[in-house]
């Protein structure tokens, strides 16, 4: 889990363009949109995006999104529940 | 004669800035424009970390109008009452391409949606009225070479007509092998007048730079 977790912030931070940011500037356990990272509507595209292209999971259910994508831990979590 | 002036105008290009004639800045060591709009924004330091998430000619349009309006004080302006009228010969071609390329294999189909939003000029725009919070009139010409007229006649008719009192306006361009920003303010408070002749001749001094 913790490697997986160090992979997704490299590859979040690449994704979104997160240029200012450091690996280490990310909480696992912090929210990833409003206050936590700020990530906006068209990162959790973005997100989606990378799931998808990275790990080969598509969100079958759109409402799931934001369980998913609270933190880094969760999004963790579900691709390793997930992942063929 | 309308009584609209121009007061200062910005210019960006080979791996330079110009206000008002005067080099601010250049970085001869920055290879094409996302690395040059990068050191310009540390140059700048605006501290606002959505530049990084936009396409390389919204990055040059938002630094144009940060350089431009550097400093200005339009406090006296309501928000509804200063408009962005910009031009340019290539839309958003560059990324539109980008876009392209990630929906041209159909078994690699993985479209970004960060790329796919800025397929429109004017949401480069948008970036700058969202910064500066302006609510008033935005237009973006695509024509194959810069209208002074077109850009001048525009801004008059809406100034003439109450639509708005302040303005940017000007050109941002990005092709394959060259970019340009030229952007000017106009409102009742400059020194230059704002007509087709004069916004000609200020354009036309990059040859001399």
């Amino acid at each position: 889990m913790e490697e997986l977790i160090e992979k997704l912030k490299v590859q979040i931070i690449e994704q979104l363009n997160l240029e200012d940011m450091e690996p280490d500037d990310i909480n696992p356990e912090e929210p990833l949109f409003g206050e936590g990272l700020g990530l906006d509507s068209i990162d959790a595209l973005e997100l989606i995006v990378l799931l998808e292209k990275e790990y080969g999971i598509k969100i079958q259910n759109p409402k799931d999104g934001q369980k998913i994508f609270f933190s880094l831990k969760t999004m963790a979590e579900f691709i390793q529940e997930n992942q063929k | 004669m309308v009584d609209l002036k121009i007061s200062r105008y910005c210019h960006i290009m080979d791996n330079k800035v110009f206000v008002d004639g005067s080099l601010r800045f250049e970085d001869r060591d920055a290879i094409g424009l996302k690395q040059f709009t990068k050191s310009i924004y540390r140059f700048l330091a605006p501290s606002y970390n959505k530049f990084f998430k936009m396409d390389e000619i919204s990055r040059l349009g938002f630094l144009a109008a940060e350089v431009l309006l550097k400093d200005v004080d339009l406090t006296d302006y309501s928000s509804d009452e200063i408009s962005v009228i910009l031009s340019n010969s290539e839309s958003t071609l560059l990324t539109d391409q980008n876009h392209q390329d990630s929906i041209n294999d159909f078994d690699n189909f993985f479209p970004s949606p960060s790329v796919f939003v800025y397929t429109l000029p004017n949401i480069m725009i948008g970036e700058i009225s969202i910064r500066h919070k302006f609510q008033g009139e935005n237009t973006f010409f695509i024509v194959e070479n810069f209208s002074a007229d077109l850009i001048a006649n525009h801004i008059n008719n809406l100034f003439l007509t109450n639509k708005s009192k302040v303005f940017v306006g000007g050109l941002v361009n990005q092709s394959n092998d060259n970019y340009e920003a030229f952007v000017y303010l106009a409102s009742d408070k400059g020194h230059l007048q704002h007509n087709a002749l004069k916004i000609k001749s200020l354009y036309n001094n990059k040859i001399e730079y």
